[in-house]
């Protein structure tokens, strides 16, 4: 290969002429804001072209005389555009790609945030009977957040209230738990509790459990899965008494609960999705659940 | 790109056909579009192609069906879960044609799956996978797979009872896949709770992101279609394919002729092609 050209003369010669045409330019505009009078001016003269002082070119010299390049020969500035151009690019294509995938995934690691339900005063609830409870989540983003709890007044556990609060999302895939037994419409409580929240209490007998209406899943009425497709128990809501009232918090997954009533034994965890195994050797395929 | 001259014209014809030709030209002298089109449409097929044959272009044509009814039907939708329904029973009942457009946009969805199932059976029955095919086979799963994304994304739209309920069980279907699962049922509601942000997600997926990547794969599905030539049926006694396809069977010496059946023992290259 060919020794390369580096000892060439560069003519004309080098000049710094670009960057102080490019802060003329800057002078120029800051200028048209600041002061058009004064500064602009400058700004503009700087930018002026110099005058061509530089010597032609002589054929024979320079650029002009050298040999062409050899087949496949390289030169070190179109290396150096090729890596500046691949360069550039990944950057651009990163800045852009890391705020929009962040953007577009960033759901999947969002926790379940934080509710608080108040279902009204506990006299609603008579010792020993079932409620169907209807009420929203958030308020503020209306129906489609309207949630079902079926609950139970267990009585007083050691002088506190004591609750079962079951969710009626089904732990097979998600579906409405239903009540295998009578409802009575006519027993309806209607009531507003602040904050847009509407609260709907039917008194129910779910003498047979529950029972879920899309693949057959049955449940006692602890939530214990009885037949049918689910991998566990029913979801629960934790619960505070306040002021008398019954207020609802975060929604935990079981796995099984031992006994009933007041004294059951809930064997808790973190809130997983419908159908995830949460014990058994099943639970090893979802290691990780998102933050709850 | 002029047309031959024949022999005898009157002035008058003449005249006509270098204004009609003077367009035609000035385009393809500028673009080679009329090239391009010639390239893609003006191929030779297999003698004995019949109905089957048809089954892409059905499929592509459905599709075109779903996005132009699609686009239509998203200048009345309001992907607001209060607005949603209420937007629907506006197309449906009010909206002139709204009727007839939303029905061949839900119905034809179906038709767009059931054909894509067709034509893959047919180009599994022919043996149309194999080599050198086997790339516009996986390029054709992977159709298969987001055609059907499409269908689960736009099922949720209507914002109904079946629609809300058919969604909740199929994210949670999502959610119960082996390590990855939470992570994408949180992804598909865009969050721990179904809510407004699910919906917006899933119209954003259905008339964005999915068809998007739908156009993109049949227009390599469709490249591979024309630069490997349509096969012929397995009955056939016809070489296949295109032109150089051949010259590759002829070159590895009849073993791998790999359309749909060995190349024939009487076979001469160059037999069928006079223009390879």
């Amino acid at each position: 290969m060919e020794p390369e050209h580096r000892d060439q003369p560069h003519l004309p010669g080098p000049t710094v002429y670009p960057i102080g045409f490019a802060a003329g330019v800057a002078t120029l505009l800051v200028g048209l804001v600041v002061s058009p009078t004064v500064i602009a001016p400058i700004g503009g003269a700087i930018a002026m072209p110099a005058p061509a002082t530089a010597p032609a070119v002589p054929a024979d010299v320079g650029e002009a005389a050298m040999p062409p390049p050899a087949p496949g020969e390289r030169f070190a500035r179109s290396r150096f555009l090729e890596g500046a151009t691949l360069g550039l690019g990944g950057v651009i294509g990163g800045v852009v790609t890391v705020p929009v995938l962040g953007m577009a995934l960033g759901p999947a690691f969002g926790k379940q945030g934080k509710h608080r339900v108040d279902l009204g005063s506990i006299d609603n609830f008579p010792q020993g009977d079932w409620e169907i409870a209807h009420f929203f989540l958030h308020p503020d983003e209306g129906e489609v957040t309207r949630r079902t709890a079926y609950i139970r007044y267990n009585g007083l556990l050691s002088g506190k209230p004591s609750f079962t609060i079951i969710s009626n999302r089904c732990a097979h895939l998600g579906c409405p738990v239903q009540p295998n037994g009578p409802s009575f419409p006519d027993q309806t409580k209607n009531f507003g509790t602040g904050g847009g929240q509407e609260v709907t209490l039917i008194k129910m007998l779910p003498a047979g459990g529950f029972g879920c209406p899309c693949h057959g899943g049955q449940y006692d009425t602890e939530g214990n899965r009885t037949a049918g497709p689910p991998v566990r128990s029913l979801d629960r809501y934790e619960y505070a008494i306040d002021n008398g009232h019954l207020i609802l918090g975060k929604t935990y997954s079981v796995a099984h609960v031992d006994g009933t009533g007041s004294t059951a034994v809930i064997h808790r965890y973190g809130l997983a999705g419908p159908g995830q195994h949460i014990d058994g050797w099943e639970q090893i395929f979802y290691p990780l659940q998102p933050p709850h | 790109m002029a047309i031959a001259t024949r022999t005898r014209k009157s002035p008058r014809r003449e005249r006509l056909e270098a204004a009609v030709n003077y367009p035609i030209d000035w385009l393809e002298e500028r673009s080679g579009l009329i090239g391009g089109i010639r390239y893609f449409l003006f191929r030779k097929v297999p003698g004995d192609t019949n109905w089957f044959h048809t089954l892409g272009s059905a499929t592509l044509t459905a599709f075109l069906v779903q996005a132009v009814t699609g686009v239509i039907l998203a200048m009345y939708y309001k992907p607001e879960p209060k607005t949603a329904y209420a937007s629907i029973q506006h197309i449906t009942n009010d909206v002139t044609l709204g009727w007839l457009v939303r029905g061949m946009h839900k119905w034809g969805a179906s038709v767009f799956i059931i054909l894509m199932f067709f034509h893959m059976a047919r180009v599994f029955l022919f043996g149309a996978y194999k080599y050198p095919r086997e790339l516009n086979w996986i390029i054709g799963v992977m159709l298969l797979v987001i055609g059907m994304l499409e269908g689960f994304t736009g099922y949720l739209l209507p914002w109904d009872q079946t629609a809300y309920w058919a969604t909740i069980v199929g994210i949670n279907l999502n959610g119960t896949a082996p390590f990855l699962g939470p992570y994408i049922a949180q992804f598909l509601r865009g969050g721990a709770e179904i809510g407004p942000d699910t919906l917006a997600r899933f119209y954003s997926m259905h008339m964005l992101l999915i068809p998007g990547a739908i156009f993109a794969l049949i227009g390599l599905h469709l490249y591979l279609v024309v630069r490997l030539g349509v096969s012929s049926p397995p009955w056939s006694k016809e070489a296949a394919g295109a032109d150089w396809v051949e010259e590759q069977e002829v070159s590895t010496d009849g073993r791998r002729a790999g359309l749909t059946r060995p190349v024939p023992r009487n076979y001469v290259r160059g037999q069928r092609g006079d223009s390879a």
